[in-house]
């Protein structure tokens, strides 16, 4: 009981302190960068985690979501002069929409249709980005503007840093809210049987959906953000390998656990720029740590090290 | 205790008045097939407000099938299901849930990916806000009503012996334990009808003992109880009602003391003469 509450705001307090004073060891803008990429990623992930790790679904087509967000903010900004606010905003509302029109009639049907759905979103968007060159660049990709709010330019990496991190925080927070509420327990119910769910009134299609479309949204506006600070934005961030790259995170971090999620994309951002040997193998590498995972600590890097702390906490 | 004593004033009521209830549940010419076999053919009951209405039968009779297209978990090929007055044949399982209506299963449906405590706290779904804003960020009206059942779940624990499992993961409790916190996540949705499909199976005699006291508490706090049980002694023990089937059309229904003396119930269980 206590236990949960305690476990969130402990969390959430580490989780803050690691962002604030990670920039002391953050000497140049490369590590910032990273930092940030590893951010953006995070942001997705704990999304991605609220559908995977929670709920039970498999999208293998939310790389597709965040390019939507990205493109969307890149071409409503720079082609239609919006409001980088504005394009954000729409970019989410879009793939909203998109996601429950597709979540909508699959999720009615049990097993994993989903996952084949999304692969399908995830192909078509990948495709339409590379071929609508007049207005994405094509394969080369597009520059986008900075982000402008009330007259100010977010620009560099010290500032980006700090977006990142709070957005980051948030997105967090509202996880660990989520998941400790009647609509949390009741995603983590379709998981666990969804038939024992229904018997006591959840309908689970309804929140099968909701939980997609929630996690959708959130990598939407990573991606819009992402646009925003990257200033280039190419097909390849929307593919589907970006989006195995999202699942493995998420399952190397820990599914059903929103600092396993933060955890997993943290370190799997890292292990390209530590291992650049790897550089032509990077697919081979993500598709054995995945395998290797599933076989050796099913349940995720940060739930199996809790597994060994003596009062078993979770995280 | 308190609490299922407490839910409706009714209880009271001498058993030989409760037989006079009105039906709560009609089951009329039901039927379903799978791929050209009858699982259930042609069946038709009542079952009374307030009663403990078992249904028995051998392995094969269709009991569990009746279960599934009772609480909407299997849609008939025929026949209708009337609850309370309306006519919910064929509704999704969450519909008929909001009606009055909670099972247990017979192989156990606990989610395991929870603790104890939030199974229960499952169960009361239908009465907290469940909206997606609410949650996100903690609505103070969500969270006070989440701390209410929060409590609420861990007394229907205590209600049916499981105390010392209430700060316990689902997945460390032994079988016996789990077949009890079924028990406890239906009655926290509150339900008018409550079907107990096999409460008793694999249980040691004193753990059967124990779910036989707590079905009755259930039953007298006002809740009308469907069981299936192949636990005999314990059927004939505290059913007011009873339906035999088998191959899944109605053998014979009547008071224990009919049923048990019933020729056919008897061929039915120990095999006919020629």
């Amino acid at each position: 009981m206590n236990r949960i509450l305690h476990g969130r705001l402990t969390g959430l307090a580490v989780l803050g302190a690691i962002i604030a004073v990670l920039p002391v060891f953050l000497t140049n803008n490369f590590y910032l960068d990273v930092a940030i990429l590893a951010g953006f990623n995070a942001v997705v992930c704990v999304g991605l985690n609220l559908l995977i790790g929670y709920a039970g679904q498999i999208s293998l087509g939310h790389a597709g979501f965040f390019g939507i967000g990205a493109y969307a903010s890149g071409v409503l900004v720079g082609v239609y002069g919006w409001p980088p606010i504005a394009a954000l905003l729409a970019g989410a509302v879009f793939v909203g929409v998109l996601a429950f029109a597709v979540a909508k009639p699959i999720l009615r049907l049990k097993g994993h249709y989903l996952a084949m759905a999304t692969l399908g979103i995830g192909i078509i968007v990948s495709i339409v980005l590379r071929t609508e060159s007049g207005l994405t660049g094509g394969p080369d990709g597009m520059m986008v503007e900075p982000f402008k709010i009330f007259g100010v330019e977010l620009y560099g990496e010290k500032i980006w840093y700090w977006v990142v991190g709070v957005l980051l925080f948030v997105v967090v927070w509202l996880s660990l809210n989520l998941i400790d509420s009647p609509m949390g327990r009741a995603l983590r119910a379709v998981h666990g049987s969804e038939v024992a769910a229904e018997v006591v009134g959840v309908d689970t299609a309804r929140f099968k959906v909701m939980v997609f479309v929630l996690s959708a949204v959130f990598a939407s506006v990573a991606g819009s953000l992402f646009a925003h600070y990257a200033g280039l934005i190419t097909p390849a961030k929307a593919d589907f390998f970006k989006s195995i790259e999202l699942v493995t995170m998420v399952v190397f971090g820990g599914m059903a656990s929103t600092f396993g999620a933060v955890v997993g994309a943290v370190v799997l951002t890292l292990l390209p720029q530590a291992l650049t040997v790897f550089q032509d193998y990077q697919q081979i590498v993500l598709g054995a740590i995945l395998m290797a995972t599933m076989v050796f600590m099913p349940k995720g890097l940060l739930p199996t090290l809790a597994g060994f702390l003596p009062s078993r906490r979770r995280a | 205790m308190t609490m299922l004593t407490a839910q409706k004033p009714s209880s009271d009521a001498a058993p030989a008045a409760r037989r006079a209830g009105p039906p709560l549940l009609r089951v009329e010419n039901l039927s379903r097939e799978f791929g050209g076999v009858l699982a259930i053919g042609d069946l038709s009951f009542t079952v009374a407000a307030g009663d403990i209405h078992s249904i028995i039968g051998p392995n094969g009779a269709g009991k569990t099938t009746l279960f599934n297209l009772v609480t909407g978990v299997y849609k008939p090929s025929g026949g209708r299901v009337l609850f309370d007055g309306a006519d919910v044949s064929g509704q999704a399982p969450y519909k008929l849930a909001a009606r009055g209506m909670s099972r247990s299963f017979q192989n156990l449906q606990i989610f395991f990916n929870m603790t104890a405590l939030e199974n229960v706290m499952v169960g009361r779904h239908l009465h907290l806000d469940t909206r997606l804003l609410p949650a996100l960020f903690r609505f103070p009206s969500l969270v006070r009503k989440d701390s209410e059942a929060r409590d609420r779940a861990a007394q229907l624990m205590a209600d049916v012996g499981l105390s010392r499992y209430v700060g316990a993961d689902a997945d460390s409790m032994p079988y016996g334990a789990l077949k009890r916190l079924e028990i406890a996540r239906a009655l926290a949705s509150e339900p008018k009808m409550l079907l107990l499909d096999e409460p008793a199976a694999g249980l040691n005699a004193t753990e059967s003992r124990e779910i036989d006291a707590v079905i009755k508490k259930v039953a007298a706090s006002g809740v009308t109880i469907i069981l299936v049980e192949h636990d005999m002694k314990m059927v004939m023990g505290i059913s007011d009602h009873i339906t035999a089937l088998n191959h899944g059309r109605k053998l014979a229904e009547g008071t224990p003391a009919e049923v048990a003396a019933n020729p056919d119930v008897i061929a039915a269980y120990l095999g006919a003469a020629p």
